[in-house]
């Protein structure tokens, strides 16, 4: 254990995602021994996402507006819509340059033992958006996990009276993994060849 | 195939040890309490990635140290493989084979084959279903690695879907718009498992009733297996007639969603999932009755060493020996069995015995003898007449990587 304010900032960082204890201890004393101008920086960075980074309204994506850069784009394509769990998943799926549309982001996959249950994600928001009939194919790009396809095959019944195109990415993806990890040509390869699933 | 070299550090006692071993048979010698059962729990752990002894991992590494490592080099046929396995209790193990990491741990499983025989395995016989699930599975992952995963996934699915079940049972009704979609991908996977462990058992079981007539001597019982499950179609029990035709896995998931579907009133009100592969049982049979509860103390040894010859046996038939070891288990065997025994230890290519007393130990199967104690192992190559010639000895903490 060290002094107050040094334990307090290894506490803060090791509760961050992948950084454990040996890490968080790193990275404190780099802070600490680190050019003062470069602390700033960091704190301020730290302070401009607080205030200024929220949720796009209409997709859930990371935005610096109302709306996310991705919704505000006339040239993008409003009939197909791709659903995601997490506003990574999108940077990840841009990457790909194979996708035109636009997202939704769900904020997660079901997963009982986490507590997480359909309530818990943007569906209705996701069920309000479909409702205009403005899209007219659904991709389901969860991630290719046991909760990703939980929650994928939960989507495809709910929408399935809607009668709506509905595909999810074709397999080739690493199974079990996490979409953020495909690399470009996979994940662009199994957007290409998605699969219709019938409800 | 044989371990040719085997190499541990802070495994259970041993803060290090280095053994080259020859094919045929080896004896572990030494005083209780010494390691030797750490040494080849070891070497089941390269194939199972689990211990016989515990559930855990955490008792797998020596005291005082952060974790585990196992080394080993095998032969098979002419070619040569390199395991390493660093055990991190609580974390992910990380795996090497032949220099190059393997992406997920679980891709070891059926690269490694062996078949360990030692005094817990009377718990196949006597103990509860959680023993006899337990053996099946393994040898279906060393089988079919493909069935690893699909265990898993299984298992996965079942937590979620019991978690989903307790909470229904709070607020019935919100949560159950969800439980049709985890009961189609429980049932897709438990078809899996139920149709591979049946297949698994009916080519088992022949080799289970030669094994046993072995063992247990002239005018016994015959030996046979059979499968209760909560599925119905699976199997109630009785034991698998020859040649019987089985349900294929689109059958037994659509059996299992059937039954589940029944089944859901008792499941919301206990909150749980009450069928499934991981609710059923393999029975063994003598004669005309279930062993369970009915075998001697004799027969129930009779039979758990039958089931495990006659799991070489079927590894053999389909391509290759298991590394064979034997813990512990010569003293306590009257003349029959070791006899039985014996025959198939001298026959596998490699057996790793281990023996507090080097007398209690078959003489045609002391070929090589590795001294255990004050925590060293000494390899000792013996002449046939027992008396020690000049071997490679190698001496834990000398020696290079395997
Ligand atoms: N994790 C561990 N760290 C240190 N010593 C251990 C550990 N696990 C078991 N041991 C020791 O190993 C010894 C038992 O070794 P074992 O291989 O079972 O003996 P045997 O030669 O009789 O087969 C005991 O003395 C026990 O204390
Ligand atoms: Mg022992
Ligand atoms: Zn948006």
């Amino acid at each position: 254990m060290y002094e107050g304010a040094v334990q307090d900032l290894i506490d803060e960082l090791g509760r961050l995602p992948g950084v454990g204890p040996k890490s968080a201890q790193r990275i404190a004393f780099h802070l600490l021994s680190a050019e003062s101008a470069d602390v700033t920086r960091l704190v301020a960075a730290l302070t401009r996402v607080q205030e200024s980074v929220r949720f796009c309204v209409t997709c859930y994506n990371v935005a610096e507006a109302e709306q996310c850069r991705i919704c505000r784009d006339p040239r993008r394509v409003d009939d197909v819509l791709c659903v995601v769990e997490e506003p990574k998943d999108v940077v990840a799926i841009e990457r790909t340059r194979e996708f035109r549309g636009r997202y939704h982001v769900l904020g997660g996959a079901i997963s009982p033992i986490d507590g997480v249950g359909p309530d818990d994600l943007r569906v209705k928001e996701l069920m309000t958006r479909l409702m205009n009939g403005a899209v007219t194919e659904l991709i389901i790009a969860t991630d290719p996990n046991l909760e990703g396809e939980a929650t994928a095959a939960y989507l495809a019944r709910l929408v399935g009276p809607m009668g709506l195109a509905v595909s999810r990415l074709a397999s080739g993806l690493p199974v079990g993994g996490d979409l953020e990890y495909a690399d470009e040509v996979t994940l662009g390869r199994a957007f290409e060849g998605r699969r219709r699933i019938d409800a | 195939m044989y371990l040719r070299h085997l190499q541990v550090g802070d495994f259970r006692s041993w803060e290090r040890a280095d053994l080259a071993l020859p094919p045929g048979p080896t004896v572990f010698v030494g005083r209780n309490g010494e390691g030797k059962t750490n040494l080849v729990e070891a070497v089941g752990y390269l194939a199972t990635m689990s211990s016989h002894r515990v559930s855990g991992d955490a008792p797998l590494v020596r005291h005082g140290a952060g974790q585990a490592v196992v080394r080993a080099a095998l032969r098979r046929g002419d070619r040569e493989l390199l395991v390493e396995i660093e055990i991190n209790p609580g974390k992910a193990n990380r795996v090497r084979v032949n220099r190059a990491p393997l992406p997920r741990p679980r891709e070891l499983l059926g690269l490694v084959r062996t078949v360990l025989f030692a005094p817990e395995d009377l718990s196949l016989v006597r103990g509860d279903p959680t023993e006899r699930r337990r053996f099946l599975d393994e040898l279906l992952a060393t089988r079919t690695p493909r069935l690893a995963g699909v265990r898993s996934d299984y298992d996965r699915v079942l937590k979620q879907r019991n978690a989903l079940l307790k909470t229904a049972r709070l607020a019935r009704g919100k949560a159950m718009e969800t439980l049709d979609v985890w009961d189609g991908h429980l049932t897709d996977l438990g078809g899996q498992v139920l149709a591979a462990r049946l297949r698994l058992i009916a080519d088992l079981a022949p080799h289970v009733a030669e094994s046993y007539a072995g063992v247990a001597g002239e005018g016994a019982d015959v030996a046979g297996l059979g499968y209760s499950s909560t599925v119905p179609l699976a199997g109630d029990g009785a034991a698998l007639p020859p040649d019987a035709p089985l349900p294929g896995v689109e059958e037994l998931t659509a059996a299992m969603a059937g039954r589940i579907a029944e089944r859901r009133g008792d499941e919301l009100d206990r909150g749980m999932t009450l069928v499934g592969p991981h609710r059923d049982d393999l029975v063994l049979h003598l004669g005309s009755a279930p062993a369970k509860g009915f075998a001697s103390h004799g027969e129930s040894w009779s039979l758990a060493l039958a089931l495990k010859l006659a799991t070489f046996a079927l590894l053999r038939a389909e391509g290759e020996d298991p590394v064979l070891v034997l813990d512990d288990v010569f003293a306590t065997l009257d003349a029959q069995r070791r006899s039985a025994l014996a025959a198939v230890a001298r026959s596998a290519e490699q057996t790793l015995i281990t023996a507090a007393v080097i007398d209690d130990v078959p003489a045609e199967l002391r070929l090589t003898r590795v001294e255990v104690g004050e925590g060293v192992a000494l390899v000792v190559k013996e002449s046939v007449a027992g008396e020690s010639v000049a071997g490679d000895a190698v001496p834990a903490g000398t020696g290079g990587q395997p």
